[in-house]
């Protein structure tokens, strides 16, 4: 139990730290080092672009995703060392949220599936953050029950000829490549006529439409192809393995949203701090002392969690089905704080200017925002599911479409 | 940064469990819980043999000396079994004042008795309801002697000795408050048993009529050895409490595999599955907050005040939380005097009172949360 930096960990940290300090974008300090849970906003600027040309900077110099191989545009770093350079880099590090899929989960699958001559071409670009990658898994009737997908994929000659449709594809509209889990074999019970493949998001066929979201904004996308031709050495893993490749986004997709999932504690803290009630500042009422100390102790928990589970990575174990547990506690905690944060604003609580003084639109944000965070990457109910299942053992939920073949499932609705 | 347990001391906890497990049955449990002894105290014996009292005390003065680390793992087992024994009482508090505080011959006097099982000790701090306050301390030291009434004492029937907060002075300060140690078999003490929840903790009233008392450290230090000793105990606590807290989690759990309904095993149920998915995560945060407890009081960190109160809080809330649900999750049977869930549900709200309220320790936690942020 040790939270001192090894010698040649001290020796690391000083090295980023050194040179975060003479290369970080200095202009952004101000508004990247205020609290900013969702979305960051860069006054008068384009955050792609801006967080384009950080992410470029840090690979020359050999920054950018520290644990992935030299050859793919990594550094080789263990574990450790990863979580030294989150803390260094700090808040410059919110300027990774458009990469988080395309590195946190595309890439990895590219690593353990693509072949030698791919991962060469298309890897060190994903690292430097020229190109921008999505995950195209979900569709209308196919969400938690990701399996039970339509979108086809045939085999003409050496290429696969792909219809179909997919929904909620954070950042399509501005991505170079995604990944793509397909059926191929309809005959076949839903898990095993899959197959995962990687396309060119400007392939002939493929057309992105934004939708608005609760909160007014547009991140997510839906996504259709027609006739959409890519050639079979785009495919990743065996035809009709396409669900364990998926296996391998999701867990990866686990960790890496887990990790850095905002809780909304420090600027619920910061907050009750400053914030003036009728009978004197928010954080000596008693009953703000009680929520803030229980939420404290989640983030406090989630930390050292994700420690635990740092600790465990770098002696080789992989990550596990307990990682679950960052999103799960985070995004139900977002949500409340966001909620109890505007009631201490009593009828204020309602106003979304987040330039006034008086008011903290901020949290107003998170509210919108928030539902989800309980939502995407695995809902609530599906991350308790794999506790349950995985961690715990329990028996899994009665599947009635397991073993039938997936063209005589019944279907309702669309 | 390592943030585990290094196997040394996983091979301790191993060998704590499988100890545990056969000399703390529920059995033994119960005969303390239904009245027929007051400890156990041939656990107790057992406990000093395998050196796990003085796991933490200085081999000079007839301990292990291993460390914190070494007792927080043995603190876990303890809750597991719920042992019937004075731990809490003798090592986290007792020990603990007279290490932190004593002088040389009052750790040369008390110490080894600790560690071979001979004296037990508690500390009396309540005078009635009411969280650790020095205001409200009444119990008064003067010329070598203490008065006054003090309620309740964990353990305090039982108990050899006692380190007793008591007033020296009338300031209305911190520094009125001394601590002494007393002789609980000596002449002006007066003990009542006072029933409770969970007689294998039990609880005293303790009266003093001048009483002869020994000044542990500074006495005018008293309520700021306290507090360091109350922060130490609750990691150590609170290890106990995340014990108490998993083996409800597995109970349930293994109910849940076990007892069939409509057909099914009902952890087969979606609403019992997530029950039990919960009561994972909440001992899981509470297990990672009592591992950086278990790191601020081995290495004396200035994180410790902090440390201490986050994992006290977390575990207190997490071993009310699994053992409430496991109750439920074994539905009637869960209920009955004869399955042993009320005995972890007893202990989960016996502890969670033992060392000052969940209100108490998570205003402690703020005001340590905004100390650091304006230093
Ligand atoms: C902001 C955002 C970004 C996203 N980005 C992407 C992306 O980039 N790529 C991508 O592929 N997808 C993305 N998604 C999709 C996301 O993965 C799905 O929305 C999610 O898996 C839930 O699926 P669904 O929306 O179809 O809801 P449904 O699956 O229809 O769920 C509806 C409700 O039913 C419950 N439910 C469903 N099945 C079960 C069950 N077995 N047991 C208990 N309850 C159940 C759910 O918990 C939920 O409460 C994103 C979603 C959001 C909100």
């Amino acid at each position: 139990m040790n939270f001192d930096d090894t010698p040649q960990e001290a020796a690391f940290r000083a090295e980023a730290r050194a040179w975060i300090q003479a290369n970080a974008p200095k202009e952004f300090e101000a508004e990247l080092s205020q609290p900013t849970v969702g979305r960051i906003k860069l006054k008068n600027r384009d955050i792609l672009e801006e967080s384009k040309k950080w992410q470029t900077k840090k690979a020359a110099a050999g920054w950018a995703c520290l644990h992935w191989p030299k050859e793919f545009g990594g550094r080789g770093a263990t574990p450790i060392e990863r979580v030294i350079w989150q803390q260094e880099e700090g808040f410059y590090g919110k300027l990774e949220g458009v990469f988080l899929i395309g590195q946190g989960m595309c890439g990895p699958t590219m690593m353990a599936f693509g072949s030698d001559a791919d991962k060469k071409k298309y890897l060190p670009p994903l690292a430097s953050g020229e190109h921008v990658w999505c995950q195209l898994f979900s569709e209308p009737s196919a969400g938690s029950d990701v399996a039970g997908l339509r979108t086809r994929a045939e085999k003409k000659g050496d290429d696969w000829i792909i219809n179909g449709q997919k929904v909620w594809t954070t950042g399509a509209h501005f991505s170079d490549y995604g990944i793509v889990i397909t059926r191929t074999d309809p005959t076949q019970p839903k898990h095993k006529g899959l197959t995962m493949f990687w396309l060119d998001m400007k392939s002939p066929g493929v057309v992105v439409k934004p939708i608005k979201q609760a909160n007014g904004q547009s991140e997510f996308n839906e996504v259709y192809f027609t006739d959409v031709k890519i050639p079979d050495s785009q495919r990743l893993g065996k035809v009709g393995d396409g669900w364990n490749v998926s296996l391998t986004t999701l867990m990866n997709e686990r960790m890496s949203i887990g990790a850095r999932q905002s809780t909304g504690f420090p600027e619920l803290f910061a907050f009750c701090n400053d914030l003036m009630l009728e009978d004197g500042p928010a954080i000596d009422d008693k009953n703000v002392r009680s929520k803030l100390a229980g939420w404290a102790v989640k983030a406090s928990g989630l930390k050292y969690t994700s420690y635990r589970s740092i600790s465990a990575l770098s002696r080789g174990e992989r990550p596990g089905p307990e990682n679950s547990i960052g999103k799960l506690v985070a995004g139900t905690m977002l949500q409340d704080i966001a909620m109890f944060a505007m009631d201490l604003q009593g009828a204020s609580g309602a106003l979304t200017d987040a330039d006034s003084p008086s008011i903290a639109g901020q949290f107003q944000s998170i509210l919108l925002r928030s539902p989800s965070d309980r939502i995407a990457g695995g809902t609530d109910e599906i991350l308790r599911n794999i506790i349950a299942e995985r961690v715990l053992g329990l028996p899994g939920d009665i599947r009635v479409d397991k073993d039938v073949p997936f063209n005589a499932i019944p279907t309702k609705g669309r | 940064m390592n943030f585990e347990f290094s196997e040394d001391q996983k091979q301790l906890r191993d060998q704590a469990r499988r100890y545990l497990t056969e000399q703390s049955p529920p059995k033994a449990v119960r005969a303390v819980l239904e009245g027929n002894a007051p400890y156990d105290k041939a656990l107790w014996k057992g406990l000093a043999e395998m050196g796990f009292l003085g796991v933490a005390i200085p081999e000079e003065f007839g301990g292990a000396g291993a460390g914190h680390l070494e007792l927080c793992v043995i603190a876990e087992e303890i809750g597991r079994a719920l042992a019937p024994v004075p731990f809490s009482s003798t090592i986290y508090l007792a020990a603990e004042a007279i290490m932190l505080a004593g002088s040389d011959a009052q750790k040369a006097k008390w110490l080894p008795k600790i560690a071979s099982g001979e004296a037990i000790g508690t500390l009396a701090l309540f005078e009635g309801v009411g969280n650790p306050s020095h205001k409200a301390i009444k119990v008064s030291a003067s010329q070598g002697a203490v008065s006054g009434t003090k309620t309740p004492v964990a353990d305090g029937a039982i108990a050899n000795f006692a380190i007793v907060a008591a007033r020296t002075g009338s300031t209305g300060r911190e520094a009125d408050i001394g601590l002494f140690i007393v002789d609980l078999t000596g002449d002006g003490v007066t003990r009542k048993p006072l029933a409770n929840l969970d007689q294998a903790h039990g609880q005293a009233e303790i009266t003093f009529d001048r009483a002869k008392a020994e000044p542990l450290g500074n006495t005018a230090e008293g309520w700021n050895i306290l507090t360091r000793v109350l922060d130490r105990a609750a990691v150590l606590m609170a290890f106990e409490q995340v014990g108490g807290a998993d083996r409800a989690l597995e109970m349930g759990r293994d109910y849940a595999l076990d007892r069939v309904a409509f057909g099914r095993p009902i952890g087969s149920f979606q609403a019992v599955k997530h029950i039990l998915a919960d009561m994972y995560v909440s001992a899981t945060l509470a297990r990672s907050n009592c591992y950086y407890g278990a790191w601020a009081l081995s290495t004396d960190a200035g994180e410790l005040p902090e440390a201490a109160a986050t994992a006290r809080i977390s575990a207190t809330q997490a071993f009310q939380h699994c053992s409430k649900n496991n109750i439920q999750v074994h539905g009637g049977m869960g209920f009955t005097w004869e399955f042993d869930c009320h005995l972890y549900y007893r202990r989960a709200n016996v502890l969670a009172l033992s060392l000052g309220s969940l209100t108490y320790w998570e205003n402690q936690l703020i005001d340590r949360m905004r100390f650091r942020n304006a230093s």
